[in-house]
Protein backbone atom coordinates (compact mmCIF):
# COMPACT_ATOMS: atom_id res chain seq x y z
CA UNK A 1 0.00 0.00 0.00
CA UNK A 2 1.40 3.24 -0.91
CA UNK A 3 1.82 5.96 2.25
CA UNK A 4 -0.80 8.13 0.70
CA UNK A 5 -3.72 5.26 1.14
CA UNK A 6 -2.02 4.40 4.30
CA UNK A 7 -3.15 7.60 5.78
CA UNK A 8 -6.52 7.61 4.22
CA UNK A 9 -7.19 4.42 5.31
CA UNK A 10 -5.81 5.47 8.88
CA UNK A 11 -7.97 8.39 9.05
CA UNK A 12 -10.89 6.43 7.90
CA UNK A 13 -10.73 4.25 10.85
CA UNK A 14 -10.45 6.61 12.99
CA UNK A 15 -13.44 8.38 11.68
CA UNK A 16 -15.67 5.47 12.16
CA UNK A 17 -14.63 5.07 15.43
CA UNK A 18 -14.85 8.59 16.47
CA UNK A 19 -18.65 8.62 15.17
CA UNK A 20 -19.51 5.37 16.32
CA UNK A 21 -21.44 6.65 18.94
CA UNK A 22 -23.78 8.53 16.62
CA UNK A 23 -23.86 6.30 13.46
CA UNK A 24 -24.26 3.26 15.29
CA UNK A 25 -28.20 3.25 16.48
CA UNK A 26 -28.87 3.36 12.52
CA UNK A 27 -27.72 0.20 12.30
CA UNK A 28 -29.68 -1.05 15.09
CA UNK A 29 -26.81 -0.63 17.41
CA UNK A 30 -26.25 1.05 20.98
CA UNK A 31 -23.12 2.92 22.50
CA UNK A 32 -22.42 -0.12 25.10
CA UNK A 33 -22.21 -2.56 21.95
CA UNK A 34 -19.71 0.01 20.66
CA UNK A 35 -17.51 -0.15 23.88
CA UNK A 36 -17.59 -3.91 23.58
CA UNK A 37 -15.96 -3.90 20.34
CA UNK A 38 -13.25 -1.22 21.14
CA UNK A 39 -12.65 -3.14 23.96
CA UNK A 40 -12.37 -6.67 22.42
CA UNK A 41 -10.90 -5.16 19.66
CA UNK A 42 -7.98 -4.14 21.97
CA UNK A 43 -7.61 -7.26 23.71
CA UNK A 44 -7.61 -8.70 20.06
CA UNK A 45 -4.99 -6.38 18.83
CA UNK A 46 -2.88 -6.87 21.70
CA UNK A 47 -3.08 -10.62 21.06
CA UNK A 48 -2.00 -10.17 17.83
CA UNK A 49 1.16 -7.81 19.12
CA UNK A 50 2.46 -11.65 20.30
CA UNK A 51 0.41 -14.17 17.31
CA UNK A 52 1.04 -12.13 14.09
CA UNK A 53 3.58 -10.13 15.11
CA UNK A 54 6.24 -12.32 16.94
CA UNK A 55 4.61 -15.51 15.69
CA UNK A 56 3.86 -17.00 19.40
CA UNK A 57 0.49 -18.54 19.88
CA UNK A 58 -0.93 -17.78 23.26
CA UNK A 59 -4.01 -19.87 24.10
CA UNK A 60 -4.24 -17.86 27.55
CA UNK A 61 -4.70 -14.50 27.67
CA UNK A 62 -8.03 -14.39 28.97
CA UNK A 63 -5.54 -15.29 32.27
CA UNK A 64 -4.29 -11.57 31.76
CA UNK A 65 -7.58 -10.15 30.46
CA UNK A 66 -9.16 -11.49 33.80
CA UNK A 67 -6.69 -10.69 35.88
CA UNK A 68 -7.00 -7.23 34.53
CA UNK A 69 -10.86 -7.25 35.37
CA UNK A 70 -10.86 -8.68 38.32
CA UNK A 71 -8.15 -6.53 39.93
CA UNK A 72 -9.77 -3.01 38.56
CA UNK A 73 -12.98 -4.52 40.06
CA UNK A 74 -11.53 -5.10 43.70
CA UNK A 75 -9.47 -1.97 43.91
CA UNK A 76 -12.70 -0.44 42.68
CA UNK A 77 -14.76 -2.38 45.50
CA UNK A 78 -12.30 -2.96 48.57
CA UNK A 79 -9.72 0.00 48.14
CA UNK A 80 -10.30 3.18 46.80
CA UNK A 81 -13.65 4.20 44.33
CA UNK A 82 -11.70 5.55 41.47
CA UNK A 83 -12.12 4.21 38.29
CA UNK A 84 -8.40 5.44 37.00
CA UNK A 85 -6.46 4.05 39.97
CA UNK A 86 -9.15 0.72 39.04
CA UNK A 87 -7.79 0.51 35.68
CA UNK A 88 -4.17 0.91 36.65
CA UNK A 89 -4.46 -2.14 39.63
CA UNK A 90 -5.39 -3.78 36.14
CA UNK A 91 -2.96 -3.02 34.15
CA UNK A 92 -0.17 -3.45 36.86
CA UNK A 93 -1.55 -6.82 38.04
CA UNK A 94 -2.09 -8.40 34.85
CA UNK A 95 1.22 -7.70 33.82
CA UNK A 96 3.40 -8.74 36.54
CA UNK A 97 1.73 -11.82 36.15
CA UNK A 98 2.81 -11.63 32.46
CA UNK A 99 6.36 -11.40 33.65
CA UNK A 100 6.39 -13.85 35.91
CA UNK A 101 4.44 -16.91 33.67
CA UNK A 102 6.28 -15.55 31.17
CA UNK A 103 9.49 -16.03 32.36
CA UNK A 104 8.62 -19.70 32.93
CA UNK A 105 7.48 -21.02 29.97
CA UNK A 106 9.07 -18.48 26.92
CA UNK A 107 11.67 -21.71 26.47
CA UNK A 108 8.93 -23.76 25.17
CA UNK A 109 7.48 -23.34 21.15
CA UNK A 110 4.20 -23.91 19.47
CA UNK A 111 2.07 -26.30 20.40
CA UNK A 112 3.73 -26.68 23.65
CA UNK A 113 3.80 -23.34 24.39
CA UNK A 114 -0.16 -22.70 23.59
CA UNK A 115 -0.69 -25.80 26.10
CA UNK A 116 0.90 -23.90 28.98
CA UNK A 117 -0.52 -21.03 28.64
CA UNK A 118 -4.03 -22.68 28.84
CA UNK A 119 -3.07 -24.45 31.85
CA UNK A 120 -1.93 -21.30 33.65
CA UNK A 121 -4.94 -19.57 32.13
CA UNK A 122 -6.87 -22.44 33.75
CA UNK A 123 -5.28 -22.00 37.50
CA UNK A 124 -6.23 -17.82 37.52
CA UNK A 125 -9.61 -19.40 36.79
CA UNK A 126 -10.50 -21.58 39.18
CA UNK A 127 -8.50 -19.54 42.01
CA UNK A 128 -11.61 -16.84 41.07
CA UNK A 129 -14.05 -19.84 40.57
CA UNK A 130 -13.50 -20.93 44.23
CA UNK A 131 -12.27 -18.27 46.39
CA UNK A 132 -16.28 -17.17 47.18
CA UNK A 133 -15.06 -14.63 49.89
CA UNK A 134 -13.45 -12.54 47.70
CA UNK A 135 -14.10 -13.01 43.96
CA UNK A 136 -17.98 -14.02 44.58
CA UNK A 137 -16.93 -17.16 42.76
CA UNK A 138 -19.42 -18.41 40.39
CA UNK A 139 -21.51 -15.37 40.49
CA UNK A 140 -19.02 -12.92 39.66
CA UNK A 141 -17.70 -9.83 41.37
CA UNK A 142 -21.04 -7.57 42.34
CA UNK A 143 -21.63 -4.59 44.62
CA UNK A 144 -19.37 -1.97 42.60
CA UNK A 145 -19.84 0.62 40.01
CA UNK A 146 -17.66 2.59 37.72
CA UNK A 147 -16.76 5.94 39.16
CA UNK A 148 -17.30 9.54 38.07
CA UNK A 149 -13.82 10.74 37.17
CA UNK A 150 -13.13 14.02 38.85
CA UNK A 151 -10.55 16.06 36.36
CA UNK A 152 -10.11 18.64 38.77
CA UNK A 153 -11.76 21.84 37.11
CA UNK A 154 -14.92 18.97 36.09
CA UNK A 155 -16.23 15.83 36.53
CA UNK A 156 -16.99 13.38 33.55
CA UNK A 157 -19.85 11.47 34.59
CA UNK A 158 -19.12 8.30 32.96
CA UNK A 159 -21.46 5.65 34.90
CA UNK A 160 -24.49 7.81 33.66
CA UNK A 161 -23.48 8.92 30.18
CA UNK A 162 -22.57 6.32 28.10
CA UNK A 163 -21.10 8.02 25.19
CA UNK A 164 -18.73 9.45 27.75
CA UNK A 165 -17.71 6.53 28.57
CA UNK A 166 -17.39 4.98 25.37
CA UNK A 167 -14.73 8.32 24.90
CA UNK A 168 -12.70 6.85 27.69
CA UNK A 169 -12.73 3.79 25.91
CA UNK A 170 -11.43 5.00 22.99
CA UNK A 171 -9.04 7.01 24.43
CA UNK A 172 -7.10 3.76 26.51
CA UNK A 173 -7.72 2.07 22.92
CA UNK A 174 -6.08 4.78 20.83
CA UNK A 175 -2.81 5.29 23.61
CA UNK A 176 -2.51 1.65 23.62
CA UNK A 177 -2.82 1.27 19.67
CA UNK A 178 -0.63 4.01 19.35
CA UNK A 179 2.11 2.10 21.44
CA UNK A 180 1.98 -0.93 19.92
CA UNK A 181 2.23 0.50 16.32
CA UNK A 182 5.44 2.61 17.40
CA UNK A 183 6.78 -0.66 19.09
CA UNK A 184 6.31 -2.38 16.06
CA UNK A 185 8.02 -0.04 13.74
CA UNK A 186 10.91 0.45 15.98
CA UNK A 187 14.00 -1.46 16.13
CA UNK A 188 12.65 -3.63 18.93
CA UNK A 189 9.88 -4.18 16.93
CA UNK A 190 11.58 -5.66 13.50
CA UNK A 191 13.31 -8.02 15.92
CA UNK A 192 9.86 -9.68 17.01
CA UNK A 193 9.18 -10.17 13.00
CA UNK A 194 12.66 -11.50 12.97
CA UNK A 195 11.72 -13.92 15.38
CA UNK A 196 8.60 -14.59 13.58
CA UNK A 197 9.95 -14.68 10.31
CA UNK A 198 12.95 -17.58 10.99
CA UNK A 199 14.07 -17.60 15.05
CA UNK A 200 16.82 -19.93 13.63
CA UNK A 201 18.22 -17.25 11.28
CA UNK A 202 17.17 -14.46 14.42
CA UNK A 203 19.19 -16.30 16.58
CA UNK A 204 22.43 -16.35 14.73
CA UNK A 205 22.03 -12.56 14.02
CA UNK A 206 22.09 -12.26 17.93
CA UNK A 207 19.16 -11.56 18.93
CA UNK A 208 18.54 -13.75 22.47
CA UNK A 209 15.37 -15.29 21.06
CA UNK A 210 14.04 -16.14 24.75
CA UNK A 211 14.35 -12.73 25.98
CA UNK A 212 12.02 -10.85 23.00
CA UNK A 213 9.25 -13.66 23.12
CA UNK A 214 9.08 -12.75 27.10
CA UNK A 215 9.72 -8.88 26.30
CA UNK A 216 6.88 -9.13 23.72
CA UNK A 217 4.79 -11.69 25.95
CA UNK A 218 4.96 -9.24 28.48
CA UNK A 219 3.93 -5.96 26.13
CA UNK A 220 0.75 -8.07 25.15
CA UNK A 221 -0.51 -9.18 28.21
CA UNK A 222 0.23 -5.56 29.73
CA UNK A 223 -2.87 -4.34 27.02
CA UNK A 224 -4.87 -7.22 26.90
CA UNK A 225 -5.06 -6.75 31.16
CA UNK A 226 -6.02 -2.84 30.28
CA UNK A 227 -8.66 -4.45 28.07
CA UNK A 228 -9.87 -7.15 30.77
CA UNK A 229 -9.86 -3.66 33.42
CA UNK A 230 -11.96 -1.42 30.67
CA UNK A 231 -14.07 -4.85 30.07
CA UNK A 232 -14.90 -4.63 34.12
CA UNK A 233 -16.03 -1.19 34.21
CA UNK A 234 -18.45 -1.28 30.61
CA UNK A 235 -20.03 -4.08 32.92
CA UNK A 236 -19.91 -3.12 36.58
CA UNK A 237 -19.10 -6.62 36.75
CA UNK A 238 -16.76 -9.58 36.28
CA UNK A 239 -17.37 -13.51 36.96
CA UNK A 240 -14.75 -16.06 36.12
CA UNK A 241 -15.61 -16.97 32.70
CA UNK A 242 -13.56 -13.35 31.30
CA UNK A 243 -10.52 -15.35 32.51
CA UNK A 244 -11.57 -19.01 31.16
CA UNK A 245 -9.81 -20.91 28.19
CA UNK A 246 -13.08 -20.10 26.11
CA UNK A 247 -12.10 -16.37 26.36
CA UNK A 248 -8.87 -17.04 25.56
CA UNK A 249 -9.88 -18.64 22.38
CA UNK A 250 -12.45 -16.36 21.31
CA UNK A 251 -9.34 -13.50 21.03
CA UNK A 252 -7.75 -15.94 18.74
CA UNK A 253 -10.85 -16.10 16.47
CA UNK A 254 -10.87 -12.06 16.40
CA UNK A 255 -7.31 -11.88 15.25
CA UNK A 256 -7.28 -14.75 12.63
CA UNK A 257 -10.71 -13.56 11.66
CA UNK A 258 -9.84 -10.44 10.70
CA UNK A 259 -6.32 -11.09 10.22
CA UNK A 260 -3.48 -11.61 11.64
CA UNK A 261 -0.58 -10.36 9.54
CA UNK A 262 -2.39 -7.22 9.68
CA UNK A 263 -1.86 -4.49 12.69
CA UNK A 264 -6.21 -3.64 12.38
CA UNK A 265 -7.56 -7.06 11.08
CA UNK A 266 -8.14 -7.90 15.19
CA UNK A 267 -10.55 -4.67 15.09
CA UNK A 268 -12.44 -5.93 12.22
CA UNK A 269 -12.54 -9.41 13.64
CA UNK A 270 -13.55 -8.22 16.72
CA UNK A 271 -16.43 -5.85 15.44
CA UNK A 272 -17.42 -9.08 13.51
CA UNK A 273 -17.47 -11.46 16.41
CA UNK A 274 -19.30 -9.05 18.51
CA UNK A 275 -22.21 -7.57 16.11
CA UNK A 276 -22.27 -11.36 15.61
CA UNK A 277 -22.71 -12.29 19.23
CA UNK A 278 -25.08 -9.55 19.79
CA UNK A 279 -27.24 -10.08 17.08
CA UNK A 280 -27.13 -13.95 17.00
CA UNK A 281 -28.13 -14.65 20.53
CA UNK A 282 -31.15 -12.47 20.66
CA UNK A 283 -32.18 -15.17 18.16
CA UNK A 284 -30.41 -18.09 19.97
CA UNK A 285 -28.52 -19.45 22.41
CA UNK A 286 -26.72 -21.76 20.04
CA UNK A 287 -24.97 -18.48 18.77
CA UNK A 288 -21.72 -19.42 18.36
CA UNK A 289 -22.45 -22.43 16.22
CA UNK A 290 -23.04 -19.71 13.40
CA UNK A 291 -19.64 -17.88 14.75
CA UNK A 292 -17.55 -21.01 14.29
CA UNK A 293 -19.44 -21.42 10.57
CA UNK A 294 -18.62 -18.14 9.50
CA UNK A 295 -15.31 -18.62 11.11
CA UNK A 296 -14.73 -21.77 9.71
CA UNK A 297 -15.83 -20.34 6.19
CA UNK A 298 -12.90 -17.34 6.45
CA UNK A 299 -10.38 -19.63 7.55
CA UNK A 300 -10.82 -22.04 4.46
CA UNK A 301 -11.02 -19.34 1.20
CA UNK A 302 -9.62 -16.47 3.18
CA UNK A 303 -6.56 -18.22 5.24
CA UNK A 304 -5.18 -14.59 6.13
CA UNK A 305 -8.71 -13.48 7.40
CA UNK A 306 -10.44 -10.93 6.16
CA UNK A 307 -8.28 -7.91 5.55
CA UNK A 308 -5.90 -10.59 3.87
CA UNK A 309 -8.46 -10.50 1.25
CA UNK A 310 -7.26 -6.73 0.30
CA UNK A 311 -3.77 -7.53 -0.04
CA UNK A 312 -3.85 -10.24 -2.41
CA UNK A 313 -6.17 -8.49 -4.63
CA UNK A 314 -3.60 -5.62 -4.63
CA UNK A 315 -0.74 -8.28 -5.04
CA UNK A 316 -2.30 -9.70 -8.16
CA UNK B 1 47.80 -13.39 16.87
CA UNK B 2 45.11 -16.47 15.89
CA UNK B 3 41.83 -15.42 15.46
CA UNK B 4 39.87 -18.70 15.64
CA UNK B 5 41.85 -21.49 17.47
CA UNK B 6 39.83 -25.09 17.99
CA UNK B 7 41.09 -27.55 20.03
CA UNK B 8 40.26 -31.36 20.19
CA UNK B 9 36.97 -30.77 19.45
CA UNK B 10 34.99 -33.69 19.57
CA UNK B 11 31.16 -34.16 19.60
CA UNK B 12 29.63 -37.50 19.65
CA UNK B 13 25.41 -38.67 19.39
CA UNK B 14 25.31 -41.73 21.05
CA UNK B 15 27.81 -44.33 19.59
CA UNK B 16 28.23 -41.88 16.65
CA UNK B 17 31.65 -39.87 16.68
CA UNK B 18 30.40 -37.13 14.00
CA UNK B 19 33.39 -34.69 14.89
CA UNK B 20 36.53 -36.71 16.58
CA UNK B 21 38.96 -34.57 18.08
CA UNK B 22 39.14 -31.58 15.31
CA UNK B 23 41.44 -28.83 15.57
CA UNK B 24 42.24 -25.99 13.94
CA UNK B 25 43.91 -22.41 13.63
CA UNK B 26 42.45 -19.80 11.66
CA UNK B 27 44.55 -16.38 11.19
CA UNK B 28 42.93 -12.82 10.77
CA UNK B 29 42.36 -12.10 6.83
CA UNK B 30 42.69 -15.98 5.99
CA UNK B 31 40.58 -17.78 3.93
CA UNK B 32 40.19 -21.19 5.33
CA UNK B 33 37.76 -23.93 3.33
CA UNK B 34 36.68 -26.76 5.31
CA UNK B 35 35.92 -29.97 2.52
CA UNK B 36 35.38 -33.51 2.56
CA UNK B 37 32.91 -36.58 1.41
CA UNK B 38 29.22 -36.24 2.32
CA UNK B 39 29.02 -37.49 6.09
CA UNK B 40 32.47 -36.26 7.03
CA UNK B 41 30.64 -34.05 9.71
CA UNK B 42 31.65 -30.78 8.03
CA UNK B 43 28.44 -29.21 8.76
CA UNK B 44 28.40 -30.57 12.63
CA UNK B 45 31.97 -28.93 12.81
CA UNK B 46 30.69 -25.70 12.05
CA UNK B 47 27.32 -25.92 14.07
CA UNK B 48 30.27 -26.53 16.91
CA UNK B 49 32.24 -23.68 16.20
CA UNK B 50 29.11 -21.27 15.93
CA UNK B 51 27.03 -22.78 18.98
CA UNK B 52 24.55 -24.55 17.45
CA UNK B 53 25.82 -27.85 18.95
CA UNK B 54 27.63 -27.90 22.40
CA UNK B 55 30.65 -29.70 22.00
CA UNK B 56 31.22 -33.29 23.46
CA UNK B 57 34.88 -32.21 24.62
CA UNK B 58 37.19 -29.34 23.24
CA UNK B 59 37.33 -25.85 23.49
CA UNK B 60 36.72 -23.01 20.83
CA UNK B 61 38.69 -19.66 21.22
CA UNK B 62 37.76 -16.41 19.07
CA UNK B 63 40.99 -14.02 19.78
CA UNK B 64 41.72 -16.32 22.43
CA UNK B 65 38.62 -15.92 24.23
CA UNK B 66 37.48 -19.14 25.79
CA UNK B 67 34.01 -19.08 24.12
CA UNK B 68 32.94 -23.05 24.31
CA UNK B 69 29.93 -22.44 26.47
CA UNK B 70 28.93 -19.29 25.20
CA UNK B 71 24.92 -19.68 23.13
CA UNK B 72 25.17 -18.35 19.77
CA UNK B 73 23.33 -14.95 19.80
CA UNK B 74 26.47 -14.12 22.69
CA UNK B 75 29.10 -15.64 19.94
CA UNK B 76 27.73 -12.89 17.21
CA UNK B 77 28.08 -10.32 20.02
CA UNK B 78 32.11 -11.48 19.96
CA UNK B 79 31.86 -10.84 16.23
CA UNK B 80 31.56 -14.37 14.52
CA UNK B 81 28.45 -14.85 11.92
CA UNK B 82 27.07 -17.54 9.65
CA UNK B 83 24.84 -18.62 6.90
CA UNK B 84 23.77 -22.54 6.38
CA UNK B 85 23.46 -24.95 3.98
CA UNK B 86 19.98 -24.10 3.65
CA UNK B 87 19.06 -20.68 3.26
CA UNK B 88 17.78 -18.95 6.73
CA UNK B 89 16.15 -15.53 5.86
CA UNK B 90 13.22 -13.82 6.45
CA UNK B 91 10.97 -14.60 3.53
CA UNK B 92 7.95 -12.55 4.44
CA UNK B 93 9.88 -9.00 5.02
CA UNK B 94 11.84 -7.08 2.16
CA UNK B 95 15.24 -7.74 0.77
CA UNK B 96 16.32 -4.12 2.83
CA UNK B 97 14.72 -4.88 6.53
CA UNK B 98 16.67 -8.35 5.61
CA UNK B 99 19.37 -6.20 5.75
CA UNK B 100 18.20 -3.59 8.01
CA UNK B 101 17.82 -5.72 10.83
CA UNK B 102 20.96 -6.90 10.98
CA UNK B 103 22.15 -3.39 10.26
CA UNK B 104 20.46 -1.97 13.69
CA UNK B 105 21.60 -5.23 15.83
CA UNK B 106 25.03 -4.34 15.24
CA UNK B 107 24.43 -0.82 15.98
CA UNK B 108 23.33 -1.50 19.17
CA UNK B 109 19.68 -1.11 18.70
CA UNK B 110 18.15 -4.18 19.79
CA UNK B 111 16.11 -2.84 22.37
CA UNK B 112 15.28 0.80 21.29
CA UNK B 113 11.53 1.24 21.33
CA UNK B 114 12.37 4.07 18.98
CA UNK B 115 15.17 5.47 16.35
CA UNK B 116 15.85 8.90 15.95
CA UNK B 117 15.97 10.46 12.55
CA UNK B 118 19.85 10.35 12.61
CA UNK B 119 19.99 6.51 13.50
CA UNK B 120 17.93 6.10 10.96
CA UNK B 121 19.35 7.24 8.16
CA UNK B 122 22.90 6.02 9.41
CA UNK B 123 21.04 2.80 9.26
CA UNK B 124 19.50 3.15 5.80
CA UNK B 125 22.80 4.41 4.35
CA UNK B 126 24.52 1.03 5.86
CA UNK B 127 21.74 -1.06 4.38
CA UNK B 128 22.04 0.65 1.21
CA UNK B 129 25.99 0.25 0.90
CA UNK B 130 25.27 -3.71 1.56
CA UNK B 131 22.93 -4.14 -1.43
CA UNK B 132 24.53 -2.15 -3.48
CA UNK B 133 27.47 -4.74 -3.04
CA UNK B 134 25.47 -7.71 -3.39
CA UNK B 135 23.67 -6.13 -6.55
CA UNK B 136 20.05 -6.13 -4.97
CA UNK B 137 19.68 -2.40 -4.65
CA UNK B 138 16.92 -2.68 -7.61
CA UNK B 139 15.43 -5.78 -5.49
CA UNK B 140 15.53 -4.34 -2.70
CA UNK B 141 11.75 -3.83 -1.93
CA UNK B 142 10.33 -7.21 -2.90
CA UNK B 143 9.83 -9.82 -0.36
CA UNK B 144 13.01 -11.89 0.00
CA UNK B 145 11.04 -15.00 -0.06
CA UNK B 146 10.38 -14.26 -3.71
CA UNK B 147 14.31 -13.73 -4.91
CA UNK B 148 15.91 -16.41 -6.99
CA UNK B 149 17.66 -18.90 -4.83
CA UNK B 150 21.02 -17.38 -5.64
CA UNK B 151 19.97 -13.87 -4.83
CA UNK B 152 18.53 -15.11 -1.48
CA UNK B 153 22.41 -16.68 -1.44
CA UNK B 154 24.02 -13.47 -1.82
CA UNK B 155 20.88 -11.63 0.46
CA UNK B 156 22.21 -14.33 3.16
CA UNK B 157 25.51 -13.42 2.98
CA UNK B 158 25.05 -9.72 3.22
CA UNK B 159 22.60 -10.08 6.31
CA UNK B 160 25.78 -12.13 7.83
CA UNK B 161 28.11 -9.38 6.92
CA UNK B 162 25.96 -6.55 8.27
CA UNK B 163 26.76 -7.31 11.62
CA UNK B 164 29.94 -6.82 10.92
CA UNK B 165 32.10 -9.73 12.06
CA UNK B 166 35.38 -10.52 12.51
CA UNK B 167 34.99 -14.09 11.35
CA UNK B 168 32.33 -15.31 8.70
CA UNK B 169 31.43 -19.09 8.48
CA UNK B 170 29.63 -20.15 5.31
CA UNK B 171 27.81 -23.51 4.81
CA UNK B 172 28.18 -24.45 1.04
CA UNK B 173 27.38 -20.76 -0.15
CA UNK B 174 26.74 -22.48 -3.40
CA UNK B 175 24.76 -25.26 -2.80
CA UNK B 176 22.23 -26.00 -5.70
CA UNK B 177 23.80 -23.28 -7.55
CA UNK B 178 24.24 -22.91 -11.24
CA UNK B 179 27.15 -21.97 -12.90
CA UNK B 180 26.71 -18.25 -13.59
CA UNK B 181 25.23 -17.80 -9.73
CA UNK B 182 27.94 -20.40 -8.17
CA UNK B 183 30.70 -17.61 -10.15
CA UNK B 184 28.39 -14.64 -9.22
CA UNK B 185 29.06 -15.60 -5.47
CA UNK B 186 32.36 -16.97 -5.90
CA UNK B 187 33.27 -13.03 -6.91
CA UNK B 188 31.07 -11.99 -4.19
CA UNK B 189 33.01 -13.80 -1.71
CA UNK B 190 36.57 -12.71 -3.40
CA UNK B 191 36.14 -9.50 -3.14
CA UNK B 192 35.27 -9.53 0.48
CA UNK B 193 38.09 -11.63 1.49
CA UNK B 194 40.46 -9.30 -0.33
CA UNK B 195 38.62 -5.46 -0.34
CA UNK B 196 37.81 -5.99 3.42
CA UNK B 197 40.53 -8.90 4.78
CA UNK B 198 37.12 -10.31 6.30
CA UNK B 199 38.34 -13.65 7.89
CA UNK B 200 36.30 -16.73 6.49
CA UNK B 201 35.66 -20.36 6.75
CA UNK B 202 33.49 -22.16 3.94
CA UNK B 203 32.49 -25.94 3.92
CA UNK B 204 31.95 -25.87 0.08
CA UNK B 205 31.44 -28.87 -2.55
CA UNK B 206 32.16 -27.06 -5.48
CA UNK B 207 36.37 -27.88 -5.93
CA UNK B 208 36.48 -25.21 -8.46
CA UNK B 209 35.29 -22.82 -5.85
CA UNK B 210 37.30 -23.95 -3.40
CA UNK B 211 40.73 -23.75 -5.19
CA UNK B 212 40.09 -20.41 -6.51
CA UNK B 213 39.30 -18.77 -3.08
CA UNK B 214 40.91 -20.84 -0.11
CA UNK B 215 44.22 -20.21 1.49
CA UNK B 216 44.30 -23.23 3.18
CA UNK B 217 42.22 -26.46 2.73
CA UNK B 218 41.28 -28.78 5.60
CA UNK B 219 39.87 -32.10 4.36
CA UNK B 220 37.45 -33.72 6.86
CA UNK B 221 36.69 -37.79 6.25
CA UNK B 222 34.69 -39.77 8.98
CA UNK B 223 34.86 -36.46 11.07
CA UNK B 224 38.48 -37.00 11.65
CA UNK B 225 41.21 -34.51 9.91
CA UNK B 226 42.64 -36.45 7.19
CA UNK B 227 45.16 -33.73 5.88
CA UNK B 228 45.81 -29.62 5.97
CA UNK B 229 47.55 -27.42 3.48
CA UNK B 230 47.91 -25.06 0.74
CA UNK B 231 45.49 -25.91 -2.27
CA UNK B 232 48.84 -26.95 -4.30
CA UNK B 233 49.53 -29.38 -1.41
CA UNK B 234 46.08 -30.88 -0.71
CA UNK B 235 45.82 -31.50 -4.82
CA UNK B 236 49.23 -33.41 -4.55
CA UNK B 237 47.91 -35.50 -1.40
CA UNK B 238 47.63 -39.07 -2.18
CA UNK B 239 45.27 -40.09 0.76
CA UNK B 240 42.94 -36.72 0.23
CA UNK B 241 42.92 -37.89 -3.51
CA UNK B 242 41.99 -41.17 -2.62
CA UNK B 243 39.57 -40.81 -0.60
CA UNK B 244 37.36 -38.07 -1.94
CA UNK B 245 38.72 -36.22 -4.90
CA UNK B 246 39.38 -39.55 -6.76
CA UNK B 247 35.68 -40.58 -5.96
CA UNK B 248 33.77 -37.47 -6.00
CA UNK B 249 35.92 -36.46 -9.65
Amino acid sequence: MNPANRHLTLAGIWLVLLAMPYWLPFVGGYTELGSRVVVMALAAMALNFLLGFTGVLSFGHAAYFGLGAYAAGMTIKYLVPSTLLGILAGVVVGTLAAMLIGALIVRLRGVYFAMVTIAFGQVFYFITFRWNAVTGGDDGLTGWQRQPIDLGFTTIDILGNDKAFYYLVLLFFALAAGAMALILRSPFGRTLLAIRENERRARFLGIPVERHIWISFTISCCFVSLAGALYALLNNFTDPRALRWDQSGNFVIMAVLGGMRSFWGPLIGAAIFVALQDYVSSHTENWMSVIGLFFVLVVLFFPRGILGIRRRKEAS
Amino acid sequence: MTLLRVENARCQFGSLVAVNDVSMIVEPGELRAVIGPNGAGKTTFFNLISGYLPPTAGRILLDNQDITAMRPHARVAQGMARTFQITEIFPELSVRDNIRIPVELAAGHRLRPFISMQDRAAVAQSADRLLEISGLTRKADRLAGELSHGDQRAAEIMMALALKPRLLLLDEPTAGMGDQETYDITQLIRKLHKDQKLSIVLIEHDMRVVFHLADRIMVLAEGAVLAEGTPKEIAANQAVQTAYLGTAA
